[in-house]
């Protein structure tokens, strides 16, 4: 009893120092973005701000372009999402549940190609990009990531442990292949389809490499390169509306994972990604 | 026969890569026909109920619907209903939806199948109205009005089984097709859902093709039973024919409650038969029984007492092992006793001891 007591504090303990690790830059820009100007630079340290400060957001929201940003990060995530669902649900579910030539061969280019990071094909699109001449736009930031072989293994993962019985009755009921995908599959696909939004949103909201890359126009820019922005031209070392600033980027991401967390690791462990 | 045939299947082989699976069947179902397919797993039945439907295609030979080759048309096209193994239903969706959708795929337009716009596309209500009144008029047949709302997770084995009944009942096919769907049922509901899915075959007056490896199944439902083995068509028949006058010896193993006695020559077998030196012959336990002046003798081994009748397994001097059936007020001897057995000489079957196929007794 009090052995495996002790190992369970210790355990506890090591988790919540972890935690405070991970934590303290979150909690320090809360901290900030509520602090009155004299506070944020005093030299002792105080995680509570002496009073609320709402100012600090009532700056971020009315004299910077934040609310832009954070309408540009709706698009461009809400863009990819669609478009990367449009196209990996059909194509995992052709991988799983139908028989072609070359069927294999095509799913071990899904594999290969989640080992590529991105950074390796960025220069190539983004030359690709400057050619066509769709740099700078909404188009430049959504199209590279619209093929996603993640998403296609986590879907196929999925369909190919539902029966094969399910579509048969399917086609037999006289729903064509497009029709099994959109009316059977993709419902019965909800908690992988969760999981996969939250990684993907948070990735493309969060994301700073390629919109710095494919983007120099400010009515384009994302939350994180907003913020980029804003500490050069707006603020200077106007620290709180800044943190404030990133409290309102951050929040969306931090509210949906909340929401969404027990889908998420049901998905999770549907899609055979149990850990 | 003067039903005319509904569906054919000619000269029909399927092989997939090296491997034979089907090999060079004929199958008829004739009009309000109940057929089963019978055979042991991997005998080729279900391919051979997919090939029916249109799920799989034939790699030879032809598949006719009421006359004409339908091998390129999709089920759907053919009108068939299909009912599996698992039932297939669609977790997301209730039970009337479930039992609706073949419905919808046929009555409504694509643009009237779309969430919220298809409530105003043309000609949308009335559809819908006419696809409410036939998934009603099946759920009462089926007793399944009060479970309309329920999502398939929530019901048992035998609604599951209803549910899928009703959703290829709902559209009216040309004919019905059943994967051994009463395997996933317990025992007692198994033989309920039998009379039941004879009383719907009746309702229904269509063609019912009913694939099990349950030779008691197919007896009491079915009036036609096509015997499969090894992908080739064993015997097809009325069930009294496959008992009575059994095509091959396999066919004779798989017919009947009781294995059937198979005497080998070398198991020498005189008082049989005058051809028993040179042929195989069958006799079933049941028409095998006690007699004091049989032809056959043999010793007592064991006797399982059933009520109304008595199992008996003797040994004969040869140390063949003979199977034989007595009346459940017959005295058992004590082990090891010899007991005279008797049979009726219409009841033997002869085999070629190399073909296996039936010859005609001359006797």
């Amino acid at each position: 009893m009090i052995r495996s007591f002790i190992s369970r504090a210790w355990s506890t303990l090591f988790l919540v120092a972890g935690a405070a690790v991970i934590l303290l830059p979150f909690l320090w820009m809360l901290s900030l973005a509520f602090k009155p100007r004299d506070e944020i630079f005093s030299a002792d340290i105080q995680l509570l701000p002496s009073r609320i400060e709402w100012s600090n957001f009532v700056v971020a929201l009315t004299e910077t372009d934040v609310p832009l940003f954070l309408w540009n990060g709706f698009v461009v995530v809400a863009g990819i999402l669609a478009f990367q669902i449009l196209f990996a649900v059909p194509c995992s579910y052709a991988l799983a549940q139908r028989r072609f030539k070359g069927r294999t061969f095509v799913f071990g280019m899904v594999l290969a190609a989640l080992l590529v990071p991105f950074h390796v094909t960025a220069i190539p699109i983004f030359l690709g990009f400057a050619k066509v001449g769709i740099l700078n736009s909404y188009g430049a930031l959504i199209l590279p990531f619209v093929p996603t072989a993640f998403g296609i293994f986590l879907f196929r993962q999925f369909f190919s442990q539902l029966p094969s019985d399910l579509f048969d009755a399917a086609r037999v009921d006289g729903l064509s292949e497009t029709a099994i995908v959109w009316r059977i599959a993709f419902p019965l696909a909800m908690p992988a389809a969760t999981a996969f939004a939250i990684f993907s949103v948070t990735a493309h909201w969060n994301d700073l490499f390629w919109p710095l890359i494919a983007t120099t126009d400010p009515h384009l820019a994302t939350p994180p390169r907003g913020i980029l922005y804003f500490r050069d031209e707006e603020s200077g070392d106007d620290v709180g509306p800044l943190m404030a600033g990133a409290v309102i980027i951050t929040a969306p991401l931090v509210l949906a994972f909340l929401l969404a967390q027990r889908k998420f690791t049901q998905g999770l462990a549907a899609g055979g990604l149990k850990g | 026969m003067t039903r005319s045939p509904v569906l054919e299947l000619r000269g029909l082989s399927r092989r997939y890569g090296q491997t034979t699976v089907l090999n060079d069947i004929d199958v008829t179902i004739p009009e309000g026909s109940f057929t089963a397919l019978l055979g042991a797993s991997g005998c080729g039945k279900s391919t051979t109920l997919r090939i029916m439907a249109g799920l799989d295609r034939p790699s030879e030979g032809e598949v006719l619907l009421s006359g004409k080759d339908v091998s390129q048309k999709t089920t759907h096209q053919r009108n068939i209903a299909m009912v599996f193994q698992s039932y297939a239903l669609y977790p997301h969706l209730t039970v009337f939806q479930n039992m609706a959708l073949p419905l919808t795929m046929r009555h409504l337009s694509s643009l009237g199948r779309m969430p919220f716009v298809g409530a105003v596309a043309p000609g949308s209500s009335k559809a819908r109205n006419l696809i409410a009144e036939k998934v009603g008029a099946a759920a009462e047949v089926l007793g399944l009005t009060d479970l309309l709302h329920r999502k398939p997770s929530s019901l048992s084995g035998g609604q599951k089984q209803r549910v899928a009944l009703g959703r290829a009942m709902v559209r009216d096919p040309v004919l019905f097709l059943l994967d051994e769907p009463l395997s996933n049922l317990d025992a007692r509901l198994r033989v309920k859902m039998r009379a039941e899915l004879v009383a719907l075959h009746r309702r229904t007056g269509r063609p019912f093709v009913y694939v099990t490896h349950d030779q008691s199944e197919a007896m009491a439902m079915a009036d036609q039973i096509v015997v499969m083995i090894g992908g080739k068509v064993a015997q097809a028949g009325a069930p009294r024919d496959l008992y009575d006058r059994p095509a091959s010896r396999d066919v004779a193993t798989f017919i009947g409650h009781n294995a059937i006695n198979l005497f080998q020559p070398a198991d020498g077998m005189p008082g049989l038969h005058p051809a028993a030196d040179e042929a195989v012959i069958g006799l079933r336990p049941e028409h095998l029984s006690p007699a004091a002046t049989g032809a056959l003798e043999a010793n007592l081994e064991t006797a399982e007492y059933l009520g109304s009748e008595i199992i008996l397994a003797l040994r004969s001097e040869r140390g063949t092992e003979i199977r034989a059936i007595a009346p459940g007020d017959y005295a058992i001897p004590a082990p090891g006793s010899p007991v005279r057995l008797g049979f009726e000489p219409t009841r033997l079957h002869l085999f070629d001891e190399q073909t296996g196929k039936r010859l005609e007794v001359a006797s």
